[in-house]
């Protein structure tokens, strides 16, 4: 039977088909859906939101040590955080198959840096698979968990945004368990214990490992040569093979589905069929740099292919025509129109915090979250983002550099599930290091910007049930904060009275917010007073103050005129009763009056 | 164009976070798999999920490759929202054909009195397509129907259009197989509206 899946998904059911028995991820976009479409569609797999990714694969390689197919999922960044585990793993092996998939994020569509991760598993000496489709998402998974088990490695997956999140058709089958049996074995300490006198003998046998992958990759199926033209033929894989052929399939292709390590005898047949190669990859010239060190010429690689964002099909067109190419008539330029660019939705209660935060005038260190948004004007109210935790660590480090002359100045911004994923151990470093920085936890009670995953935070599981929940407030005591205060970031006033006087400590606080869930989240939506609210035109003196916090529902008008007792104006505003929620911001921004509770 | 053996068939979709472009674009595949195409689909969304833009390439044909259509090369172009349609304007070819919801939402720059909503879209691609261009009211025909949501089903209706050889009974089963049963009813008379419009 075919079935049209998304990458994600063709993943997911790879692994099902595969027999996986544990799948851990944090989400992360492009690569969230994997996780959750196991969590909705295979109730025979074990899963979970880990906190990170490092903790996602060490859950996974424990299941893995102990008999069962185990993944571990996440995005480009993720692997960065589970990088640790990931190049000691490549040392012990595993027992069942383990599979990462890690899934990039090629043009930064919603990620902090661009990285091509075939970059790691060169580095960690790991085999890594690429697949071009859902079809091949599905094929490749299964196809790592055998590499795996028979070469006794973890193995990398890689996606990326145009495989993760295209769909075409999927021939779907039966799941098939490992053969590998369950259980533990106490006696296989020199293989699983790192320490140097068993680490040195691992490392030999990792490089005998790639040599015999070495070997593999040149009888990989999926390593596959398309002879069409004798005169062209391009070595290409993953979506950049697929742009190329779309584009050009009167040329030859050597498709690689096994980007490292690299098929040598393959690739050697592959210049001795055709006269002239040209390497198309997306990001880093990574074959490019391996073919040329294995003494090849090549005819064009990244001398034109770009070595930025993401290509297609008119980007590989283009870079190989050169000067032929014939790009389309502009009928409109696009730079002349009104972007569209994603905005805290409308009511959302990092809009009410930010605000307060801008009117304090704090230098704000931001982290990884649909917050991050706060840098966007009008609020322009948050100033740096690292990666996920580096607010805390961040503030604290500038504390520490500013002295006294930072008080009252400096804070950290982290929501609730960025704080669990990578904020909980520099927060106990500010404690430890007698540091004297401010960190709010901005709790809307889910992972919200990957699409309302849970954590430890929300009481609740991937599959939703009911579990224990993280008391910020508690922890945040036993890390070693004194000062730990909450605050309803809704009410402006006291937000700003509060965190001023957290700012102006000379001690290190936390402040958490509360009752302040995503206004997105239908099951712990917070009732506000009114349904919405509305403009008294004949107060609005048009001074554009509640345009201030950039909420969707508040638009301005043009038009001359003047209020009810004789100020002269340029424009009145107005609310969108269909798009506001009632929270209240703008009528406390607004210094006239003017904006009042909407009729029930 | 429709030929099995024929080349492939580049739909671009284009909307705002929330118009349900997605859920249009995943009917379209439904329909056109069930059809015996090869097809391949790919979205942008992440940052964009609650007012950003949202787009789709959308492609059938005997063998799909690449996932994007290349600059240019939309045969047609289905956007649900005024701006967003000409935003993507130069990527449809010249004959491409145009369906469009007549609904504008305001960007936060317009909001803020900071950049002007484009006057007289419409015009503009009347002007390159002359009357390959259809605007539909979705938005009035889903409303009358008692749910505006089911805009972005009246325009896959009205885009049915251009597949007479696909029969309405395959529309029908995408839009019940993609939807909960509770929204069957809805949005079969919000496709058959919409079917009926052009």
């Amino acid at each position: 039977m075919k079935k049209v899946l998304q990458g994600n998904s063709a993943i997911a059911r790879g692994a099902w088909e595969a027999g996986v028995k544990v799948a851990c991820a944090y989400p992360g976009t492009p690569s969230t859906e994997i996780l959750q479409e196991i969590a909705d569609s295979y109730p025979e797999i074990y899963v979970e939101w880990s906190t990170n990714e490092k903790v996602a694969l060490e859950v996974a390689s424990g299941a893995a040590i102990a008999g069962a197919r185990a993944m571990a999922s996440m995005k480009h960044v993720g692997l960065n955080v589970a990088s640790d585990p990931f190049m000691t793993l490549a040392y012990t092996g595993i027992k069942a198959g383990l599979v990462i998939v890690v899934c990039d994020d090629p043009n930064l569509h919603s990620s902090q840096n661009e990285q091509d991760s075939r970059n790691w598993a060169r580095f960690g000496k790991v085999p890594m698979l690429e697949p071009c489709d859902a079809q091949e998402c599905k094929d490749f998974t299964k196809i790592a968990f055998e590499i795996s088990e028979r070469f006794d490695t973890p193995v990398l997956l890689k996606g990326e945004t145009r495989v993760s999140h295209s769909d075409s058709p999927v021939k779907l089958e039966e799941r098939k368990e490992g053969k590998v049996p369950l259980g533990l074995d106490p006696k296989n300490v020199p293989k699983y214990v790192m320490v140097p006198i068993n680490a040195r003998v691992r490392r030999k046998i990792v490089e005998e490992r790639m040599k015999k992958l070495e070997a593999y990759a040149d009888k990989f199926k999926y390593n596959k040569m398309e002879i069409n033209s004798q005169n062209i033929g391009v070595i290409s894989s993953g979506v950049a093979y697929l742009y190329t052929k779309e584009v050009f399939p009167e040329y030859s292709y050597l498709k690689l589905g096994m980007v490292w390590p690299l098929p040598k005898k393959i690739i050697a047949e592959f210049f001795k069929k055709v006269k002239r190669v040209i390497v198309v990859e997306e990001l880093d010239p990574f074959l490019e740099t391996e073919i040329k060190a294995m003494g090849y010429k090549i005819f064009h690689g990244k001398d034109v292919i770009p070595n930025m964002y993401e290509l297609s099909p008119e980007i590989v067109e283009q870079a190989i025509k050169g000067k032929g190419y014939k790009p389309p008539k502009i009928k409109v330029k696009p730079a002349d129109l009104p972007r569209r660019p994603p905005n805290m939705c409308a009511g959302c209660s990092h809009r009410a915090l930010f605000y307060s935060l801008k009117k304090l005038g704090a230098y704000v260190f931001g982290d990884i979250g649909c917050y991050t948004l706060g840098a966007a004007p009008p609020l322009s109210a948050l100033h740096s983002c690292i990666c996920m935790g580096a607010s805390i660590g961040g503030a604290h480090g500038a504390m520490k550099a500013l002295g006294k002359e930072g008080l009252g100045k400096v804070c950290a911004v982290i929501g609730d599930s960025t704080f669990l994923h990578g904020g909980v151990t520099p927060l106990m470093d500010v404690a430890y290091n007698k540091g004297n920085s401010t960190t709010i936890i901005a709790d809307n009670r889910i992972t919200a910007m990957t699409g309302h995953q849970e954590h430890p935070g929300t009481g609740f599981t991937v599959r939703q049930k009911s579990t224990h929940m993280v008391d910020y407030a508690e922890l945040a005591r036993v890390l070693g904060i004194k000062n730990v205060r909450k605050i309803d970031p809704y009410n402006v006033k006291e937000t700003m009275q509060v965190v001023k006087e957290e700012l102006e400590r000379d001690e290190p606080s936390v402040i958490v917010t509360t009752n302040s869930p995503c206004i997105m989240l239908r099951r712990e939506k917070r009732k506000f007073a009114n349904p919405y609210y509305m403009i008294v035109t004949d107060k609005c003196r048009g001074c554009k103050m509640c345009l201030e916090i950039g909420c969707p529902a508040i638009s301005w008008k043009e038009g001359a005129g003047e209020t009810k007792d004789g100020h002269k104006r340029k424009g009145t505003v107005m609310i969108n009763k269909a798009v506001c929620v009632g929270c209240e911001l703008c009528a406390q921004v607004c210094k006239f009056e003017a904006i009042v509770p909407g009729k029930v | 164009m429709m030929k099995k053996n024929g080349k492939v068939t580049n739909i671009f979709l284009s909307g705002v976070g929330g118009q349900g472009t997605i859920l249009a674009s995943n009917i379209l595949t439904e329909v056109f798999l069930d059809a015996g195409y090869d097809v391949k689909k790919s979205e942008v969304h992440g940052m964009a999920q609650r007012g950003g833009d949202v787009t789709t390439h959308f492609r059938f044909g005997k063998k799909v490759y690449s996932p994007l259509i290349k600059y240019g090369d939309v045969d047609f172009l289905l956007s649900f929202e005024l701006l967003e349609a000409l935003r993507y304007i130069n990527w449809v070819k010249d004959g491409g054909k145009i369906v469009i919801n007549k609904q504008e939402i305001f960007p936060p720059a317009v909001n803020l009195g900071l950049a002007q909503y484009p006057q007289d879209v419409e015009k503009i691609f009347k002007k390159y397509f002359k009357e390959d261009v259809c605007m539909v009211n979705g938005q009035e025909i889903a409303t009358k129907l008692g749910n505006v949501q089911a805009a972005n089903v009246v325009l896959i209706g009205a885009f049915s259009n251009f597949f007479p050889e696909i029969k309405e009974e395959k529309w029908i089963k995408a839009i019940k197989g993609l939807l909960k049963e509770k929204l069957h009813e809805l949005n079969i008379k919000a496709f058959k509206e919409g079917r009926k419009a052009l």
